[in-house]
């Protein structure tokens, strides 16, 4: 499963929804069958572009639910614009997508 | 500018502006949460550090989440600054083991609006505090929780 963008116009407004792949473990927890802590492991950054341009800029911790759901709201932008998540998180992984605003 | 003059004038807000004008400094370098604060375990502490200690309760801040969230584990959850010129949310459930759960800075556009999904351990409140025009104001919303997320 890869990670899933979708940016529509509303008026002047494009939404922007994305679903990101991720366990977002928080350190915290203890594995149910070996009872042993499972590491920390969530996205620590994420960053929405549309035209290059940065709009949001997130700092995360591992209070997000696991797979997370994102959805923002950019003014004056227009259809055909492009709109790119990053994320990165606390190992140095990273994941982006691109789509055209429809 | 050099490495000198940056440092020199570090101490107005001037110059660190015209810093991050020169692309010397990226805004997240200066105003980011310090990423500490997410592995603090104390809502007062973690209120300062997205200073909200002295956040304004005010109802342009507004919170969305269920009543009650049978699953903690997905607890949906929107903000909407209706305070013009807001820059940063950020979201913290009060009674989490680790209370702070995302800040969110807005630009060239962006509307101060985000939803997501979080973990809630407990019935706690969701606050909101967000930043406009140098001061801080914050919204909150209880969720009750009867099965919590951050254990299992």
């Amino acid at each position: 499963m890869a990670m899933k963008l979708r940016a529509s116009m509303s008026g002047d407004t494009a939404d922007i929804k994305c679903l990101m792949n991720h366990p977002m473990e928080t350190g915290l927890r203890k594995d149910a069958a070996s009872g042993k802590v499972v590491p920390a492991h969530f996205i620590t950054n994420v960053t929405c572009t549309v035209g290059g341009k940065t709009v949001v800029d997130a700092q995360w911790g591992g209070g997000i639910s696991k797979n997370p759901y994102l959805a923002l709201k950019v003014k004056g932008a227009k259809s055909g614009d492009t709109v790119t998540v990053n994320w990165v998180d606390n190992k140095g992984e990273k994941e982006a997508i691109s789509a055209n605003i429809g | 500018m050099d490495r000198r003059q940056v440092l020199k004038g570090a101490g107005s807000a001037g110059a660190v502006s015209v810093a991050i004008a020169a692309g010397l400094l990226k805004p997240t370098d200066v105003f980011a949460v310090d990423a500490k604060a997410f592995a603090a375990s104390d809502a007062g502490a973690v209120m300062a550090a997205v200073g909200g200690s002295g956040a304004e309760a005010n109802a342009g801040v507004v919170v969305g989440a269920p009543d009650i969230a049978e699953n903690g584990a997905v607890v949906p959850v929107d903000v909407t600054s209706n305070i013009a010129g807001t820059t940063s949310i950020a979201i913290v459930a009060e009674k989490n083991s680790l209370p702070l759960i995302a800040e969110f800075n807005f630009s060239n556009g962006a509307v101060a609006y985000v939803a997501t999904r979080i973990k809630m351990g407990v019935t706690s409140n969701v606050i909101a505090v967000a930043k406009a025009g140098g001061k801080a104001y914050k919204g909150h919303k209880e969720v009750k929780v009867t099965i919590g997320g951050c254990g299992g």
